[in-house]
């Protein structure tokens, strides 16, 4: 395989599990891929499926419950088609994750360095004490105070920027080619998310991994991602990179989401602009395009036709998954950035079923 | 009224005092600050032994803390985990006792009343929590939770009477009104705070103390929360108390803003300059530690404050800060800042504020 082979590479990955209620789509066919060194941001809300294709990725959604069929090639081996012994063997190894919640991820029961040495020796054939050794140079690395003194501490012995510290620690013992890390900052404060961030980056440039970032915080992916995938309701329904997708967003989810949040920069007084309803049943989801029932722009027809993720006109690395032209949606954006609600830029844009 | 805070100022001596300047004097009761702290203490023991127990410390979540919120403003208060301030709130409300200090509402010291005229106090105070899920009874129909603050104080006694007026609220709030008799557990997050919404501006209060409001939420729902909040606030003409850790949530609601560490307050002023020049070191550590939406914004020099938040029960000498801060030199260990104005119109805390020059250097990235 050539150097310009993705690092990972998933296509059409599908994950659904079947419970009381029905089939929960939870992944409904989504492609990407990342390269090596380089970050990619997920960004969606919670059910959006961002994070069951990550653990899909590590194999920790396999389950007499849940089928999953699609293609994750890693380095050109497919992880989907892998035998639960040969992912142990990756897992942790090559590919390693970090979880939101340091708390739970770590056993209250054994000390941090307890944790980390098992880390270190169930993928490398290295005595206790070389394996204790590695233990107090990842803590260092990841800049914990004196860690040969904070090495037999407990969990509940670190605050939570330490926590998460550790955890990124165990993920590095064994120099992964590519970190998942699902919303690593979200529990923590902004100084200490501050913190955290700079650790990652640092890391990465260090070690050369490559980083997948799943967060709801548009503004963590603005600073952290090379590449954003944006998910709703199972699905990617744009993906750019992180300049073209801030400067020249696509999809109404992404307007919608931009125009949701209030920012240090906007003006004070600035109106946000809700996204109407709330996000889809994944067992029961819109017909059409996912996202025509929230959407002000929406069609009669956008409830029966489903739209794929395919290249913008003009930009062949932007991707969207949207029914409106391409002319009309870069109105509307143009619009909505110059202070519109949705209706008014509807209005005066024109109506969408006529620019062709 | 005039004279008394004139003597308060004056004679107040406690660390935070600058803060507590008197108002201009004003004949109408009405221009007069609808909560005035001054001097708010809450230790919470620490003690060792079960049968007898000694008292071998004290968290000192708020540590002498004095604001005033005026009739019809929004007062953020911000601050990270542990800072004090949802213990500042609680006090307010009289969820708990403080050590020591005052809550003035509505021009009454209600920090030492009880029975009657505390319950015709909370009235007049609500308060809206983060988790929308653990604060709603899930045994109850939302008509009767959102019904219970009339039934509490002996309002709409009437049974068609309260229903009306319950459904009046859920129509105010955005919920359709024939889901009186459903219960929590068929409601989404963003619903489920709505129904808090409904709950807590039922008696037509006059303060409304929102801890968290959004924090739980998913994005797409948190500015339909925001701007319903900021609805009712215009509507019902609320004082509101807004309490968040997200600093651009905080500036985009409030009027003024407080900055909370480690059971003081560090800065406080109107929101635009404490935004566009904040003078106390921590305020722009947190500003600066805020990601930017905006790729090609972003990246730029982050000001990153080492290390963790001190124990509050054994905080830093002087100056609480001077462990974290870049600015600290001697005199921040050994003299306590007072709050003052240095003429930018904000009130901080600081022996060494931040230069117009640092301001631009870390990167406080706001364009006002």
């Amino acid at each position: 395989m050539s150097a310009a082979d993705p690092l990972l590479r998933v296509e059409d990955l599908r994950v659904e599990f079947a419970t009381e209620d029905g089939v929960v789509h939870a992944v409904d066919g989504i492609t990407y891929q990342v390269q090596r060194g380089r970050t990619l941001g997920i960004v969606g809300e919670s059910g959006s499926g961002k994070t069951v294709a990550s653990m899909t990725t590590l194999g920790l959604t396999r389950g007499p419950r849940a089928s999953i069929s699609g293609r994750i090639l890693f380095e050109g081996r497919d992880l989907v088609a892998m035998s639960d012994g040969e992912l142990r063997a990756i897992r942790g190894n090559e590919i390693a994750m970090i979880f939101q919640d340091p708390l739970s991820a770590l056993h209250p029961l054994y000390s941090v360095g307890f944790q980390l040495v098992e880390a270190v020796r169930a993928h490398r054939d290295v005595s206790k004490r070389a394996a204790r050794e590695r233990t107090v140079e990842l803590l260092r690395l990841v800049g914990i105070p004196d860690p040969e003194g904070r090495v037999d501490d407990y969990p509940h012995e670190f605050s939570g920027g330490m926590r998460q510290r550790a955890m990124i620690a165990m993920a590095l013992a064994n120099e992964p080619k590519l970190l998942i890390a699902d919303e690593p900052t979200t529990a923590l404060d902004v100084t200490v998310q501050a913190q955290i961030l700079d650790l990652m980056e640092r890391l990465q440039r260090e070690l050369g991994m490559a980083i997948v970032i799943i967060t709801h915080d548009l503004g963590v992916v603005a600073e952290m991602a090379d590449d954003i995938a944006v998910m709703y309701a199972g699905r990617i329904v744009e993906t750019a990179s992180a300049e073209l997708l801030f400067a020249a967003p696509e999809h109404p989810y992404t307007w919608g989401l931009l125009k949701s949040i209030p920012t240090l920069t906007a003006p004070r007084d600035e109106q946000l602009v809700p996204i109407p309803g709330t996000p889809p049943s994944l067992i029961h989801r819109p017909s059409g395009c996912h996202f025509h029932p929230r959407c002000p722009y929406a069609q009669p027809d956008h409830s029966r036709i489903d739209p794929a993720l395919e290249p913008v006109a003009d930009e062949p690395t932007h991707h969207v998954a949207c029914l409106l032209e391409t002319p009309v949606r870069r109105r509307l954006w143009a619009e909505l950035q110059a202070g519109r609600m949705p209706d008014e830029a509807l209005a005066a844009a024109g109506r969408p079923g006529e620019a062709s | 009224m005039s004279s008394r805070a004139g003597d308060r100022a004056s004679v107040a001596g406690g660390p935070q005092s600058a803060s507590a300047v008197a108002l201009p004097d004003s004949p109408q009761g009405s221009t007069e600050p609808l909560v005035q702290v001054r001097d708010l203490v809450k230790h919470f023991p620490i003690t060792h032994g079960i049968v007898v127990q000694r008292k071998v410390g004290a968290v000192k979540a708020v540590d002498g803390v004095s604001f005033e919120v005026r009739r019809g403003e929004t007062l953020g208060l911000v601050g990270e985990t542990g800072c004090g301030k949802s213990t500042t709130a609680r006090l307010v409300m009289r969820l708990l006792d403080a050590t020591s200090g005052e809550v003035r509402f509505d021009g009454q010291d209600i920090t030492r009343i009880g029975g009657s005229r505390l319950k015709a106090v909370r009235r007049e105070m609500q308060m809206i929590f983060q988790d929308p899920y653990s604060s709603l009874n899930p045994r109850k129909t939302i008509g009767s939770i959102i019904g219970e603050p009339f039934a509490i104080h002996g309002l709409e006694r009437d049974r068609g009477a309260r229903k009306r007026a319950v459904q009046e609220l859920m129509e105010m709030v955005g919920l359709n009104p024939e889901h009186y008799n459903r219960y929590p557990h068929e409601f989404s997050g963003g619903q489920r705070q709505r129904i808090g919404i409904a709950r807590a501006v039922a008696l037509k209060p006059k303060l409304l103390i929102a801890d968290e409001p959004v924090s739980a939420l998913d994005v797409s729902i948190q500015a339909q929360v925001l701007n319903l909040l900021r609805d009712m606030q215009r509507e019902l003409g609320l004082t509101l108390i807004f309490i968040a850790h997200d600093l651009s949530v905080v500036r985009h609601m409030c009027d003024r803003v407080a900055v909370m560490y480690l059971g003081k307050i560090v800065e406080i002023g109107p929101a635009d300059p404490l935004y566009a020049a904040p003078r106390h070191p921590y305020t722009g550590a947190l500003l600066s530690a805020v990601p930017v939406v905006d790729a090609s914004a972003a990246r730029g020099q982050r000001m990153t404050l080492g290390g963790d938040v001190p124990s509050p029960a054994d905080p830093p000498t002087a100056c609480r800060f001077h462990t974290r801060c870049p600015k600290a030199q001697e005199l921040c260990s050994v003299e306590e800042p007072l709050l003052q104005d240095k003429g930018t119109g904000t009130e901080a805390a600081c022996h060494f504020p931040l230069t117009p020059e640092e301001i631009a250097e870390i990167g406080v990235r706001s364009r006002r």
